[in-house]
């Protein structure tokens, strides 16, 4: 179907007198999920970008006002259902947050260890279909992404073991943790992060020694700090853009404050820049996560009794906003809350949704082929986006 | 009893274009495999022994397979693109020797014949794009014409050096050439011609990766952005057509590379011309296994970077090798070796 009302599409002029609207998406390899830009085209340069989101909707916000503070972890999950437990963390820490709830320092330090793997789990996924993105399913891209998966399930393993579920864990709850480290989880963690360690070397060796992958990233899709900032975005993108800021030390929550690791920043804003920001938030996050099974404290993992019904969490009037790092940026959760057992109202911050925003800022002008590794950069998954 | 010649070629024609399409098949078997172990996985194994049989389950899939046809397709153009696009990479097995005397025609021009109806499977391509009147596999077509036009170029200058070398563009008066040895143990094969052969060799394999549209310069393929391009629309046995024609031509340039620089059939014992044969295949599949590993360990790189690589690169460094070969040549009184 053509578009009957137009719609506004920032483009440049090219010098060319012959326009080709194209469709990428919703269904489309590289749309990682459901987005649709709809470019216009100048033989193989992009003039004009019109991203048009909401496949993926699934009324998230109105779902959190008819589920209890109980039941919601384990739905907040699904907005961003490659990082699920900092979703869960943002939600639970926005109730603690309204409803005063102390959380125990096992609990915290053990939200940062899940929090921390996640977020290595997340970077390999991205890796992995970013290099899909510019080498193809039938090319080099293809080996890359198997080896991320391939670690990834490491990952996962882990936290199947501990939560009985691989990608949607309701593993938090107001007030603590609902799972404690199994027997023998602990060397079995540290065997997967040494092994992801060193795998992490290799994939830097095939990728950074590779002329094809340099020029195909680098001075690709530069956002300037002034335009990060002004769009607000966050996360990988933000510090590849020069912008040293982190959540997790800028306002440290669940005791960051106690572990010792670096906010990698690079200025240059490309794709690899962006690049080299998760490799080494790869590391940051293997570090973090020694010292977390180094000093786990001893303690109850919950301020609470264990869940018996559905409705057992009240929270008193009040509202308030509480946000994590996520492996994508601010993870923000606002929360509205009128006594009972549901929030009055719950309104959601995506990293993905403020970090697409910057696409038709960057687009117009590059190549076709370009307009992928951008995306892919980006990172989004549209579990978040749409919500 | 002897066949009249036109029956012998005939004939010998039907087992050759049989011998590459089973050859096609199982090549797209080695090449998973190996992918397979690249990858650390393990490939195709549930049909039959090891999934030595999987290319015939994929081909039998493929004929079964609906054939749809788009309301908006120039149905002729579209239609016909796949047979012209089977057609010159079927062909270009004509002319190769795969053993002394034993091929279907040993042209006295027959490199040239190889390099020229090599190039013609662009007209396939580009109808093909065309024809399926779809955005995506129009801007494949565009693309395959750009990288044809520039990449034909440096493949003949490359492929000319061995030539030059042996003076004729006969297939096997270039094998013949590379008889003997040097230093008693190195072959004398083009690939180990001093300087050169190797020059021209990478020239050769850079050229042959951008005219087989193998990564990182299938770009008209693209399925990252482009979907699948050119073939985008196709389904069934057009698309099979399509695969088997190109791969067929990605072995015959494979053949043609172990024959320009790696001796051909020349090996111990290749005077009986099936052994000939399979030390042609070996070198081949080689040739053939460099360009797979490639593929599986490069990302795919931009229109506008591949072609800045032929015109600004390769092509003036072909250029400058061939001549410099020529002079060479001419300097030894028109003897290269």
């Amino acid at each position: 179907m053509p578009e009957t009302t137009p719609r506004s599409t920032l483009e440049i002029g090219y010098g060319g007198s012959e326009r080709l609207t194209m469709n990428m998406g919703p269904q489309h390899p590289s749309a990682h999920g459901v987005f649709r830009a709809i470019l216009t085209l100048e033989g193989e340069t992009v003039v004009g970008v019109d991203a048009v989101i909401g496949y993926l909707h699934r009324c998230h916000e109105k779902l959190g006002e008819t589920l209890t503070y109980v039941q919601y972890p384990s739905i907040a999950s699904k907005t961003d259902y490659v990082a699920a437990m900092t979703a869960e963390l943002a939600y639970v820490s926005a109730v603690e947050l309204v409803g005063k709830i102390d959380v125990p320092t096992r609990a915290q330090w053990l939200r940062v260890l899940v929090a921390e793997l996640q977020r290595i789990a997340s970077h390999l996924l991205w890796l992995g279909t970013w290099c899909m993105d510019m080498g193809g399913a039938l090319g080099g891209g293809a080996t890359v992404f198997l080896y991320c998966i391939r670690e990834r399930e490491a990952v996962l393993d882990l936290f199947e073991s501990l939560t009985g579920a691989r990608l949607l864990y309701g593993f938090h709850q107001p007030g603590g943790t609902r799972y404690d480290l199994p027997e023998d989880w602990a060397p079995r963690c540290r065997e997967t992060l040494k092994v992801i360690e060193q795998r992490i070397g290799e994939y830097e060796a095939m990728l950074e020694d590779n002329a094809f992958f340099l020029v195909r990233t680098q001075g690709v899709g530069v956002i300037s700090s002034e335009l990060a900032q002004e769009v607000g975005v966050s996360g990988p993108l933000l510090r590849g853009s020069g912008v040293n800021h982190d959540l997790r030390r800028a306002a440290p929550y669940s005791s960051y404050e106690a572990f010792e690791f670096r906010i990698p920043v690079e200025t240059a804003g490309d794709c690899y820049a962006r690049y080299h920001v998760r490799m080494a938030e790869f590391r940051e996050s293997i570090k973090i996560a020694r010292q977390v099974l180094e000093g786990l404290p001893e303690g109850p993992i919950s301020s609470r009794p264990g869940v018996k019904s559905v409705g057992q969490v009240r929270v008193p009037k009040g509202e308030g906003y509480a946000r994590v790092e996520g492996a994508r940026g601010e993870v923000g959760c606002y929360l509205v809350a009128d006594g009972g057992a549901k929030p009055y109202r719950l309104k959601w911050r995506g990293a993905s949704f403020s970090n697409l925003a910057v696409l038709p800022h960057i687009l117009p002008g590059v190549k076709v082929a370009d307009v992928v590794a951008i995306m892919g950069s980006v990172d989004p998954v549209f579990g978040e986006v749409d919500r | 009893m002897t066949l009249p010649p036109f029956a012998y070629h005939a004939l010998v024609g039907f087992v050759v274009l049989n011998v590459v399409i089973g050859m096609v098949t199982y090549v797209t078997l080695l090449e998973r495999k190996f992918a397979a172990r690249m990858q650390s996985r393990i490939g195709p194994y549930y049909v039959g022994p090891h999934g030595l049989l999987q290319p015939i389950a994929d081909a039998i899939k493929l004929m079964l397979k609906e054939d749809i046809v788009p309301n908006t397709a120039d149905r002729w153009v579209y239609n016909l693109a796949p047979i012209v696009f089977l057609v010159p990479c079927v062909l270009i097995f004509a002319t190769l020797p795969f053993a002394p005397g034993l091929g279907v025609a040993d042209l006295n021009i027959g490199v040239l014949f190889f390099l020229a109806v090599s190039s013609l499977e662009i007209v396939g391509l580009f109808m093909g794009g065309w024809g399926s009147n779809n955005k995506y596999a129009l801007l494949s077509a565009m693309r395959a014409v750009n990288q044809i036009i520039s990449y034909d170029l440096p493949f003949v200058f490359a492929a000319f050096v061995p030539v030059l070398l042996a003076g004729s563009l006969q297939m096997s008066a270039i094998v013949a050439a590379q008889q003997g040895t040097w230093l008693v143990v190195v072959p004398k094969w083009f690939l180990f011609y001093p300087v050169i052969g190797q020059l021209a060799f990478v020239a050769f394999l850079v050229a042959t990766l951008a005219a087989e549209n193998r990564v990182p310069f299938d770009i008209l393929e693209a399925e990252s952005e482009l979907v699948a391009g050119f073939r985008v629309e196709y389904s069934g046995m057009k698309f099979a057509l399509i695969q088997l024609g190109e791969y067929a031509h990605m072995i015959g340039t494979s053949f043609l590379g172990a024959l320009l620089f790696l001796g051909g059939w020349l090996g111990p014992g290749s005077e009986l011309p099936l052994v000939g044969a399979l030390w042609f295949l070996v070198k081949a599949m080689l040739v053939f296994l460099v360009v797979t590993w490639v593929r599986w360990s490069f990302v795919r790189i931009r229109v506008d970077q591949i072609l800045a690589i032929s015109w600004k690169l390769l092509l003036p460094a072909s250029i400058v090798l061939l001549l410099a070969t020529a002079f060479w040549v001419a300097a030894r009184g028109g003897h290269g070796l």
